[in-house]
Parts: C-alpha cells; sequence; structure tokens
C-alpha cells in the first residue's frame, strides 16, 4: 500500500479550519471523520438525507487538500464499461485496416490492447493518476449490488485487473468519498471496508453559519428567522424536506427582494424556493403559514 | 501503542463484545480499525474518542444509535467500578439531614425553573439533592425504574399544565418533555451510582429493551418511515423483476422476424430472433380489513396498499368490516395518502351495526362481485388478522375464491404466537392460502419477494 500523502493534515482541527476556508462548515464529527479518512486510507460512506452537504463535502476535500476531484456518479445499469475501462474499439479496428496489408495477427494484437486504446474511466482515472486525487462515488445505492462487488477490490487495495494488460495498481492514495441516500442497504461486505459518516439536517446554530457564508448580506435576524422557520418546516411530514442548499437559495431570494422580515405573506410568496411538491406546499402553507402570523405580531 | 494505558485495549475489546451482544455486526476487521483510529485519536478528548469509535464500529443509522446508548453504559459502569474498587466516593450528600417542608418546597421550585430554562449544568447537582431529600435508602424499593417515577411525583413534576397551581409557579405550564426525560435519565445515573458505591459491585447489565432502541420518532415520523420502506419496495420490485426476465432463456424461435433477418445473409437464417417473453402482468385482488381489532395496523396496511396501486397497474382494492366495499377509484385518483385515508373512513361504508368483523359475509360478497373476473392468473391478498369475533368463518367459501385465483396470500398483522389465540381462526384460512406474518417493514418485505417471484406457488 502506498503511503499516505504527504499533505495529510496534523490534527482534526486543522481539517476544521481548511474545510472553512474553502466555504464548507463541517460538523464536529465531520471534521474527524475526513482527518481519519486522510491519515488511515480508508474510504468513507456518508449518508444522510439528500441536500445536507454529502456531495459538498467531496468537493471541499479537493479543495482543501489541493486534490483534483474525479467524480462517478452511480445510476441504475452502471457497469464496467461505464466506471472502469473501456477498450476504444473504434481505434482499435482504424488500427487493424491501416495495417491491414501484410501484418500478421500476432504483431497486430500486441499492438491493439495497450495503453494507447484503452479508455479511461473515473474509476481507472482515480487509481491510475499520478497526483493524489479525491475520488466521489455519488449515489452508491443506485447501483446493483454486482456493482458493488466490483467495487471491493477497487476500495480495499486501490487495484484493478484488467485481463489483458495485468494489474494497475494506485501510484497514489486517493481520498474516497462514497454517498448514499439510503434507498437501498449496502452490502455489509462494502460497509466493512468504509469508516461511516451519518450526515443529518445541521444543528439551528450550525445551520445558520452556513446561510450566513453563503449570503453574507442578509441581516443577522432575518437569517436566524429563516433557518427557524427552516427547522420548523422540516419537522412536518413532506415528500422533500427542504435542503441546506435550498435554504440558501431562499435567503438569497430574500435578499434579492431586499426583506426585512419574514412573516406570513412574504413566506406564501416565496415558498416555493424550499418546498418543492404541490401536496407539501398545502400541508406547509397550513401548518407554518399560520404559526407566522402577520407583519404586525412579529414585529 | 504505548502511550494509552494498559487497559484501553482490553475495554474497547468489551465494549465490541458488548455492542455484539446488543446485535451490532461488529467483525474483528472493525476492531482492528478501531484500533487503527485511536492511534491518530488522543483518547484524552471524549468526544473525538466517542465519534472515532462511532466512525468505525457503527455502519448504520441504527447501529449508530444503540453505539450511543451502549458506549454510555459501558463507560459510566467502568468508571464507577474502578471508582469503587479504589474507595473514592462523592462527596455524601445524604448529610445535610432532614428538610422542612419550606426548604422541600423551595427544592422543588428550583429544580423546576432549571427544568424549564434547561440549563444542563444545574440539572446534575439538583438531581443529586432531590434523591438526597426524597429517596432515603431505607425507603428505597431498589428497583431504581420505580425510585425514579416516585421521586418524580415527589417534586411535582408533570408534562401536562396543572392549571391549579399558582401563577408564579414554573410547573404551571407544563415541564418541557425533553427536560424531563434528560432529568429523569440524571435520577437514574446517580441513583445506580449510590447503589454502586454501596454495594461495591455492578448490577448485572440490562440488554437494551426494544423501546430504547427505536429511533425516537412521533406518530408523522412512524408514517414517513412506512412511506420510504415501501419506496424502496417499488424500486426493488422494478430491479428484481428486470433480473427474471434477463436470467430466463427465450424458448420460442420468432420464424417471420428470423426470415427477415436471415434476407442479410442470402436467405441463410444465421442470427435465430427470437420471441420476446412479455412480462407476466400481475393483476391483484387487495381485501383488507379495517375494523377496530386491527386500527394500528391498518394505517401501515393502507400505507402499502397505496403502495402497491403505484407499482401494480392492474389492481383492485377492497375495504371489509362487515361489508365489503371497493375503493379501487379512490386510490386512483387521489395521490395524497391522507386524503385516501380519509374519504375511506368516511364514505365506504363498510360498517353496518356492530362494527365487528363478518369474514363469511365478507367471502360471499367480494365471490359475488368478481366470480367472473377471477381467474388463475390473478393473485387475492387479504389483509386482516382473521379473528371473526365468533362468527362463522365460513372457509368453504373462501376455498372457492382460493381455488378460482391463482395464488392467494394472508397478511397477518399479530405475530404468529397469538394465531389461532381466542377468536383467531387463521388456520381454516390457512390450509387455502399462503399466510404471512407481517407486522413490521421487514416482514413486508419478506412477503413482496415471495410476490414477485412468479414460481411460487400454493401449498395446497
Amino acid at each position: 500500500m502506498p503511503a499516505s500523502p504527504s499533505s495529510a493534515p496534523a490534527s482534526v482541527s486543522d481539517v476544521a479550519a481548511g474545510l472553512r476556508a474553502v466555504g464548507y462548515i463541517p460538523g464536529e464529527s465531520t471534521a474527524l471523520v475526513s482527518f481519519l479518512a486522510t491519515r488511515l486510507g480508508k474510504p468513507v460512506l456518508v449518508e444522510g438525507p439528500a441536500g445536507v452537504g454529502k456531495t459538498e463535502l467531496a468537493k471541499a476535500l479537493a479543495r482543501y487538500l489541493g486534490r483534483e476531484l474525479v467524480r462517478l456518479q452511480c445510476y441504475e445499469g452502471l457497469d464496467e464499461a461505464k466506471a472502469l475501462y473501456e477498450w476504444n474499439y473504434r481505434k482499435q479496428l482504424l488500427r487493424i485496416q491501416a495495417e491491414a496489408s501484410g501484418t500478421g495477427w500476432d504483431a497486430v494484437q500486441e499492438d491493439i490492447f495497450g495503453e494507447e486504446f484503452l479508455l479511461a474511466r473515473p474509476l481507472m482515472t482515480a487509481i491510475a493518476s499520478e497526483e493524489p486525487v479525491v475520488l466521489l462515488i455519488d449515489e452508491i445505492d443506485k447501483t446493483d449490488q454486482e456493482f458493488e462487488a466490483m467495487l471491493l477490490e477497487v476500495l480495499s487495495d486501490f487495484q484493478i485487473s484488467i485481463p489483458e494488460l495485468g494489474r494497475v495498481e494506485s501510484h497514489t492514495h486517493p481520498v474516497v468519498l462514497l454517498t448514499s441516500n439510503n434507498s437501498r442497504e449496502l452490502t455489509e461486505a462494502l460497509k466493512r471496508r468504509c469508516l461511516y459518516l451519518w450526515l443529518d439536517y445541521p444543528e439551528l446554530e450550525h445551520e445558520l453559519e452556513i446561510v450566513r457564508l453563503h449570503a453574507p448580506e442578509l441581516g443577522e435576524t432575518v437569517a436566524r428567522r429563516l433557518v427557524e422557520v427552516i427547522g420548523m418546516v422540516r419537522t412536518l411530514d413532506l415528500k422533500k424536506p427542504p435542503s441546506i442548499a435550498e435554504s440558501i437559495d431562499w435567503a438569497r431570494t430574500l435578499l434579492l427582494l431586499g426583506v426585512e422580515d419574514i412573516d406570513a405573506e412574504t413566506f406564501t410568496e416565496t415558498m416555493s424556493v424550499i418546498v418543492k411538491h404541490r401536496t407539501d406546499m398545502d400541508v406547509v402553507a397550513e401548518r407554518v403559514g399560520l404559526k407566522l402570523g402577520s407583519p404586525a405580531d412579529v414585529a | 501503542m504505548s502511550p494509552e494505558p494498559e487497559g484501553l485495549p482490553a475495554r474497547i475489546l468489551e465494549l465490541g463484545e458488548e455492542l455484539r451482544r446488543e446485535g451490532v455486526a461488529v467483525g474483528t476487521s472493525e476492531m482492528l480499525d478501531a484500533f487503527g483510529v485511536l492511534r491518530e485519536i488522543s483518547w484524552t478528548s471524549q468526544e473525538d474518542f466517542r465519534e472515532a469509535l462511532a466512525a468505525t464500529l457503527a455502519k448504520s443509522q441504527e447501529d449508530r444509535r444503540v453505539f450511543e446508548l451502549v458506549f454510555d453504559r459501558f463507560f459510566f459502569r467502568a468508571t464507577e467500578i474502578e471508582a469503587a474498587r479504589q474507595g473514592v466516593h462523592e462527596e455524601d450528600m445524604a448529610s445535610f439531614g432532614e428538610l422542612s417542608p419550606e426548604e422541600l418546597d423551595a427544592l422543588r421550585a428550583q429544580i423546576a425553573a432549571a427544568l424549564r430554562d434547561g440549563s444542563e449544568g444545574a440539572m446534575r447537582d439538583l438531581a443529586r439533592m432531590a434523591i438526597a431529600a426524597f429517596a432515603r435508602p431505607q425507603e428505597g424499593s431498589g428497583v431504581i425504574g420505580v425510585d425514579v417515577q416516585r421521586i418524580r411525583r415527589a417534586l411535582g413534576l408533570r408534562a401536562e399544565p396543572q392549571p391549579d397551581l399558582p401563577p408564579e409557579d414554573p410547573r404551571r405550564d407544563g415541564v418541557p418533555r425533553e427536560a424531563l426525560r434528560r432529568f429523569e435519565a440524571l435520577l437514574r445515573r446517580e441513583l445506580e451510582r449510590s447503589q454502586i458505591e454501596r454495594t461495591g459491585d455492578l448490577p448485572p447489565a440490562r440488554p437494551l429493551g426494544d423501546l430504547d432502541r427505536a429511533l425516537p420518532s412521533g406518530p408523522l415520523a412512524d408514517l414517513a418511515a412506512v412511506h420510504r420502506v415501501v419506496a424502496q419496495l417499488r424500486r426493488r420490485l422494478a430491479t428484481q423483476g428486470l433480473q427474471a426476465r434477463g436470467h430466463r432463456r427465450h424458448a420460442h424461435v420468432d420464424v417471420r422476424r428470423t426470415m427477415r433477418a436471415s434476407l442479410q445473409t442470402g436467405g441463410v437464417p444465421v442470427v435465430l430472433k427470437y420471441r420476446p417473453r412479455r412480462p407476466r402482468r400481475p393483476e391483484i385482488y387487495v381485501l383488507c380489513d379495517v375494523s377496530t381489532s386491527v386500527t394500528s395496523a391498518s394505517v401501515f396496511f393502507l400505507s402499502v396498499l397505496h403502495a402497491l396501486h403505484d407499482t401494480f397497474r392492474k389492481m383492485r382494492s377492497f375495504v371489509f368490516i362487515e361489508r365489503i366495499s371497493e375503493v379501487t377509484d379512490i386510490f386512483e385518483h387521489e395521490r395524497n395518502f391522507k386524503t385516501v385515508s380519509e374519504r375511506i373512513a368516511n364514505d365506504a361504508g363498510v360498517a353496518d351495526i356492530s362494527g365487528y368483523t363478518d369474514y363469511g359475509r365478507v367471502w360471499s360478497e367480494f365471490l359475488v362481485q368478481v366470480e367472473d373476473d377471477l381467474h388463475p392468473r390473478a393473485t387475492v391478498i387479504v389483509l386482516g388478522d382473521a379473528r371473526t369475533n365468533g362468527r362463522d368463518p365460513r372457509a368453504d367459501i373462501f376455498a372457492q375464491i382460493a381455488a378460482r385465483a391463482g395464488r392467494t396470500f394472508w397478511l397477518n398483522p399479530e405475530p404468529r404466537l397469538y394465531w389461532n389465540y381466542g377468536d383467531s381462526v387463521i388456520a381454516a384460512y390457512e390450509q387455502f392460502c399462503t399466510a404471512f406474518e407481517c407486522w413490521t417493514t421487514a416482514q413486508l418485505e419478506d412477503f413482496v419477494r415471495a410476490l414477485a417471484r412468479p414460481g411460487l406457488t400454493l401449498a395446497r
């Protein structure tokens, strides 16, 4: 196994400060697990509801560590050819045609299964890269179990076996993040190889900090009120509770409208930024709109 | 690992052992990882120590919850027994003698105020004072849970508002439930501590009850959980069907398409074209009991029904108590689950006089309604507890239904242990259908797996 990268941070607080510096405000356990991931070289399985910053964490880590981010977006039916590597068979064909006359089969065969004809897909790119990278395997729960099994080799030994070429081993140690929305139970074998990080909706103060970071011009009181309302909306039984990204969008919307305070009227007008289902909107308007009351009450 | 104290690796192993006893899958590789992270993390910072262990040992949200509980209990007990062995005692609070009634009242008010303001630091000291004042060891029942409740009552702490108290009393509007729960936990902990100090020994560890283990949730969260699982089921059903289709080899050669393809190769049929195999489209009839004996289960069942409707196109649903009523339309036109359950409650008109389930009548009405449509490719699913309230089960009519339909399933919301006790007559029906125990989402998944498997036939 390659040694841990030289740029590895020295302590948890270093990681926390570093992530902050690149615009990601980590929770306590987030910083800790990121630190462990860089030190131990183990992949991290990040789970949590949609929109709590799982993907964003990978991006921030890449920025902080000064590494390239290689992203593999998973979906149903994703296979080795799309994730690992593929032979560029058009190019192979052309080569064969170009040399068609006179060359023996053996010579051509030697030729066409070389690295020149290999199309590297994300996993291959991450492993073969000269510089250490951050590898993000996004929404791993969308793939099937067979694909997960294939990942095991990559994740535990950081190598890929290509029948025609032999083994490709990693020169450097990538930091690997796997994200999951928990739409399917992942296999024990995969979990065993990972550190586990559960990201939940942030605490009030934490989210307030995030919103203020992304919309610094928004007044302190409005921002606090906004975060409180978002918290209220999240306690309802919704098809899709508002995510952090949506709180930020809402903050920017309010900023754009020049709103001083969130009252029932502004809320109903701008609600569509945070609630995206018709049935959800009815529920939210009914439950939260009433609580907000008229402008006079709030003041 | 020289800087660590000698006992730590042993403690970690014990913790892993205890987690295994509570059903968390902690393997050797997890233990190795745990030691790996402890080399990177200073064990003196409690938060880091706990988070690092959690990241390596608990690999799902449920496991994480169990981990928190076990971690707290484990290290609390480990510290206490060590203190008892080394003869370290907390300063004895009980020494401040009898308190006058006025002083007791002041203490009550102080505790209530602390709970209302949620001041965590003060709470622990107040809990110890409360124990000293209200729970003298000679009066203690010996059962900690009982003592905790006795002290809470003596303090007059309640979550509900108590309007007969004077207006300035902080207990008047009720103590916040969450604060009250924390205070009880502190009381429990302090009582355990004094018990360990007294006896110099640990009481036997109590395994976590299901109640402790469950994630804290309200009824809304429960419903959301059912929906989430059901959404997962739908996904799983979709991919499973795909898999089954892929594995089966097509057997029938499509002559016409083969001939056509052979034109490319000068009339020689080089490539055989197969007739695509149409996936069997299930036709499903669901009967759902909505009577009072299954009230707790019927929300669960209705949401199952709701999800099934999203998945299968050819499906007819019926609800029944004393008589039967078709609700297919409601499910098809209404996407919102709440409205569906309201409309069923209001317009279905399934209760006659008594409101008790009458299975005999339900079967005969069902047979009359769908007799002509039932055929061997249809599946009938009954959701109910098979409690007839002493009426005739009419298993003979049920047998007719089962004979006409291809497959018949019964989902019973009661644990298998209670089947055929009292007025449950599931045995009479079970000989004509496959019965499943179904009161958790996991069991529901088992059933759906069976449903999606085409080869499953009836055990008659």
